[in-house]
């Protein structure tokens, strides 16, 4: 029921929806007021019985009233009502309810609940054992639950972001706020985050003065200075979810969600997730009220106190025509006498203390608790114990209040464990247990306005001496210093559930069964009852429920302990967390230059790495890419072939002592290699095995450029790195990495020269640039570089230009070699071509191949040291058991390989023992029309000419081959050198 | 976790790559036989409590001495390991 004139609230009016029912609130309502405002108490069904719940809180704490909202993809699930804002249009739906919120079927649930107390799944559903996983769980699943996702993909923008700052302030009560003041006008950058959307905490639900204003609008002088200031930073809707190492806060910010689609900005993600990096933080998170367990404690009407004193100051919205107060200390009164200042009718004040006197018209039943409550859907009476005998009283609402706990969580975050502070019988932080982190006000178990007002100040100075800047002066504004009196109430006995964890339906007697059940320790209680889980993780109910556990052990409070909060605060979504790296945000693109024009001829692109490259360039008529590759292959062994090779990683090494670094990262010499030619290098690992190979021309006496392999570009880089600054930094060179400034080409084939004669300012020949040869040239007036190397075994050149020219460099390249009866080649028939040859790729240099396994191991220089040098003569290495480089073919011309697949002896079993080797490369070699294969085969290098036997068992396939040779194809080399 | 790049100041962890314990500063001499070179290769501390590690800094590409607790995530100093290897 709304009371007009009253609360914070705007005129102006907002149409929403429930359940399909068309309601109205005013701008300025969340759902949880609007709700109430409307008279609408039923809002949801509880996890496991089914019990009709309603509002219970103000915040963020809420157990009960968790909604969907929004429709499909778009949907999203267990949005806490006493946060969502309203806005035109809302259409909110409740949950874990069929076929609807007053009748719900599975609050059967509730009238066998005898059996289904805390852990009843562990002992009921035993067995058959086979029964659990497919029938028992599915089922308790299904009846248990909260709201359900969509099961489609969200398409809405999400975001994260990073924020920098000197001091962080966590919420904008009386202590946040002066927190803030007092670090900004020190000149700190100072980031003040609040969760809700307006500024003030529980400054906007209360009645009082602040230096002589009501608290509301002093809240707007503060924050018009804070806004002024250039050092500043207001960031409302945001929560701060998160405490981690070195001063990194997670935060989740609400940027459209808030607002109807759309109405925000058209390009406004839904939610921020922020990292926030802060040198200094005060936490002045505040507090959250705890229930008190008394029998039917949760019926639709039944709320927190401070929670109806904020609906009703803040929202204008009276829960209750018939309100009753339920209390243990002084803060339940100010609801009563704020109700009765507003005209709404008090009924009873049940204070649990004696001797608590109050000057008001409305009736107090002191030394008194509540024992019972009526009601189906909605409160209609409670039953209380006074002076011995039992009285019922008829209210649609009643607000406890069981005290306050101070909002401990982010202390918690880094292993704190808070400390028992037995004035107001909740835990209050452990200081220190953030380093950086400076609590204030009721977080800090301050509770009086005044007080809180004075810590804000104090934490600030201390944050500030952090940064190592001393605070100004700042005056303690004028304010209340009432008394916080409590003492010790936390469940009534009586007949019926007393309620904990309202979110997870835990009640006194399922603590004293964990108790009983020697589930005796907090965590194990917590996992056997479910006690604290879900959304609200307990936020309004561990420190209760730990009081009960603690009576039922014998144990103190503080023995007992709590569980452990971890992050993050609130629920956040993976779609905020995880923003900008879904699809191809996860894996970005690498294009080459050529990429375009490769599509445009119609190149299936396959990934390496994070790079595309061409599959294969399809003609008319081409039906598979078998008959695309193998044509490419012919192409290039008859005519000339086009291929982009910029994707290697291309390293530029300068310096006097360039050479030096080369032979020490690779395991032959480098230093004798003259100007102007290219030489094959291998580079171990520091055990001995092969990292990596490529080619590294010399093109000045100390100017050499390095080409990776397109998967180790950015590893070798780095080892590069490692070996120049941490063990060679005696060594005079400069290291680049410029792949991607250089687009470069491979120009394959008998017409290869031909063809590049067609594009170069000078022509080149044989005894210019012989087999191996590099230098600069003038490619159509631009300056490019020229190697004469070769992947492919025919003659073969990779021309190099500035990146901006490659794309018309390749389609010029593409055109010219058209003309001379060739065309561009992909990745497919690279492959067969290199096979062909015995080329060696990672496929062969895996990680568990050393220079002795691929046949290289004459090439490792016992002149110099080098990475890898000493390990690789391990006896162990060099055994000529080991598996070495073959090459296979099959005995029987249309014989299948497989890469994968094992070697055994022609007669042996095709098991484990028997093992000798594995393939590693295959293809179908258009040359000599068969299929072929590089493997790794037990002292291979002597069995040329033996027969094996290929096993591969999954896709049982099993072929004769004949070991033979890796090099299949010209291996004089004749070829290369035409 | 905030790695202070001697370079370019403090930055994200996630700006860095884990390079291993600063026993990669102390490579053997081809010679030193064979225990010596296993302990470079292979053998590492797994330390409770301060150590002394190689970070990557990607952006930048400096390898950074960090001394970092592993009890209590304290990150301290980090300094240049070429100015250490020297």
């Amino acid at each position: 029921m709304r009371i007009e004139g009253h609360g914070l609230i705007g005129p102006g009016t907002v149409d929403f929806s429930f359940d399909g029912k068309r309601l109205q609130g005013r701008e300025g309502d969340t759902l949880a007021s609007a709700l109430l405002a409307n008279d609408v108490r039923l809002v949801g069904r509880s996890f496991k019985y089914h019990r009709p719940r309603g509002i219970l809180t103000a915040g963020p704490e809420e157990p009960n009233a968790l909604v969907s909202v929004g429709q499909g993809a778009g949907l999203v699930p267990n949005v806490r009502a006493t946060q969502q804002e309203l806005f035109a249009g809302l259409a909110a739906r409740s949950q874990n309810r069929w076929p609807s919120l007053e009748r719900d079927v599975m609050s059967v649930n509730d009238l066998i609940s005898p059996f289904l107390g805390a852990g009843f799944y562990y002992k009921t559903f035993m067995w058959p054992r086979a029964f659990w996983e497919r029938l028992y769980e599915p089922i308790i699943r299904r009846a248990a639950g909260l709201g359900a996702l969509s099961g489609q993909t969200n398409g809405e923008p999400y975001e994260k972001a990073f924020a920098f700052c000197d001091v962080l302030v966590i919420g904008s009560g009386p202590a946040g706020l002066m927190a803030a003041l007092t670090a900004a006008r020190a000149g700190a950058d100072v980031i003040l985050a609040d969760e809700d959307a307006r500024m003030g905490g529980r400054m906007l639900a209360e009645v009082e003065d602040v230096d002589g204003i009501p608290s509301h609008e002093w809240v707007g002088e503060v924050l018009a200075e804070l806004a002024a200031l250039p050092n500043v930073r207001l960031m409302a809707r945001t929560t701060v979810t998160g405490a981690y190492d070195q001063g990194t806060f997670g935060a989740l910010e609400r940027v459209a969600l808030h607002a109807a689609p759309g109405a925000v900005s058209g390009a406004a993600p839904r939610e921020c997730f922020w990292r926030i990096v802060a040198k200094a933080s005060v936490l002045a998170a505040g507090a959250l009220e705890r229930p008190i367990a008394f029998p039917n404690n949760d019926r639709p009407g039944i709320m927190m106190a401070g929670a109806v004193r904020a609906y009703l100051n803040r929202w204008g919205v009276a829960p209750g025509k018939e309100v009753t107060v339920f209390g243990n200390n002084d803060d339940a009164h100010r609801t009563a006498r704020d109700l009765a200042a507003a005209g709404v009718k008090v009924v009873g004040l049940i204070d649990s203390r004696d001797g608590v006197t109050s000057g008001s018209d409305y009736p107090v039943f002191t030394g008194s608790t509540v024992i019972g409550t009526a009601g189906r859907l909605g409160l209609e009476h409670i039953t209380i114990r006074h002076n011995g005998g039992i009285r019922r009283i008829r209210t649609d609402c009643l607000a406890m209040s069981g005290g306050w706990n101070p909002t401990v969580h982010l202390t918690c975050h880094m292993n704190g464990r808070p400390v028992w502070e037995p004035e107001i019988l909740s835990f209050v932080p452990r200081p220190g247990s953030i380093p950086g982190m400076v609590v204030a006000g009721s977080a800090n178990g301050v509770f009086a306005t005044h007080g809180c007002l004075a810590d804000g100040i104090r934490a600030a100075t201390e944050a500030l001496a952090v940064l190592g800047v001393s605070a100004p002066q700042v005056e303690v504004p004028e304010a209340e210093e009432r008394p916080y009196a409590i003492s010790a109430l936390w469940a009534v006995e009586g007949k019926g559930r007393k309620w904990l964890d309202f979110q997870n339906d835990v009640h006194v007697k399922d603590i004293r069964l964990a108790a009983q059940e020697n589930f005796a320790s907090v965590e194990h209680m917590k996992r056997y009852t479910t006690q604290g889980m879900a959304t609200d993780q307990g936020k309004s109910s561990n420190v209760a429920a730990l009081a009960v556990l603690a009576d039922a052990t014998g144990r103190g409070i503080p023995e007992t302990g709590t569980t452990t909060f971890r992050p993050p605060y609130v629920p956040v979504s993976i779609a905020a967390m995880g923003a900008g790296s879904q699809g191809k945000g996860f894996a970005p693109e690498r294009f080459t230059t050529s990429h375009g024009a490769s599509v445009a001829l119609g190149a299936p692109m396959i990934e390496a790495g994070l790079w595309y490259r061409p599959s294969y360039f399809p003609k008319p008529g081409e039906t598979t890419w078998r008959e695309a590759c193998d044509r490419e292959v012919a192409m290039v062994r008859s005519a000339v072939g086009v291929c982009d090779v910029s994707t290697l990683g291309k390293i530029d090494i300068q310096g006097p002592d360039a050479a030096a670094l080369l032979d020490f990262v690779y395991a032959n010499t480098f230093s004798s290699l003259k100007v102007g030619k290219v030489r094959y290098g291998l580079m171990l690992r520091e055990d001995g095995y092969v990292m990596d190979d490529g080619t590294t021309a010399r093109l000045a006496d100390t100017h050499y450029v390095m080409t990776t392999t397109t998967a180790a570009a950015g590893l070798v880089m780095r080892h590069l790195d490692f070996v120049s600054q941490v063990l060679r930094p005696d060594l005079d060179v400069q290291i680049v990495s410029v792949t991607e400034s250089w687009a470069q080409f491979s120009v394959a084939g008998p017409k290869a020269r031909e063809l590049l004669n067609t594009i170069l300012d000078t022509p080149t020949d044989d005894a210019a640039m012989p087999y191996m040869g590099c230098g600069p040239v003038m490619v159509s007036g631009v300056a490019g570089r020229l190697f004469r190397i070769s992947f492919s075994g025919e003659m073969a050149y990779e021309v190099a230009v500035p990146a901006d020219y490659g794309e018309s460099l390749y389609r010029l390249l593409v055109a010219q070699a058209e003309v001379l009866g060739g065309g561009p080649y992909g990745m497919e028939a690279l492959n067969v071509l290199r096979i062909e040859k015995g080329f060696i790729t990672h496929a062969e240099i895996h990680g568990r191949t050393t220079a002795f396994d691929i046949g290289m191991d004459r090439m490792v220089s016992l002149k110099k040291d080098c990475i890898g040098q000493t390990m690789s003569r391990r006896p162990g290495l060099l055994d000529d058991n080991l598996e070495q480089l073959v090459g296979l073919r099959p005995v029987a011309a249309a014989g299948q390989l497989t890469a994968g697949a094992h070697l055994f002896e022609e007669k042996a079993e095709a098991v484990r023992v028997n093992d000798q080797g594995y393939v590693t490369s295959v293809c179908h070699s258009p040359t000599l029309g068969r299929m072929i294969g590089l493997g790794f085969l037990k002292d291979g290098r002597a069995r040329h000419g033996e027969t094996v036997r290929l096993v591969d068992h999954l896709r049982k396939i099993e072929t004769l081959c004949e070991v033979c040779d890796p090099v299949f194809f010209d291996p004089e080399g004749g070829r290369l050198r035409g | 976790m905030r790695i202070n790049c001697p370079h370019c100041g403090t930055r994200d962890r996630r700006e860095f790559t884990w390079s291993g314990a600063d026993v990669a500063l102390n490579r053997p001499a081809p010679d030193a036989g064979e225990a010596a070179w296993d302990d470079y290769v292979h053998l590492r501390e797994n330390p409770a409590g301060a150590s002394r590690e190689l970070w990557y800094h990607d952006p930048c590409g400096t390898f950074a001495l960090v001394e970092r607790d592993t009890v209590t995530h304290l990150v301290g100093d980090a300094v240049l390991a070429e100015k250490v290897a020297r």
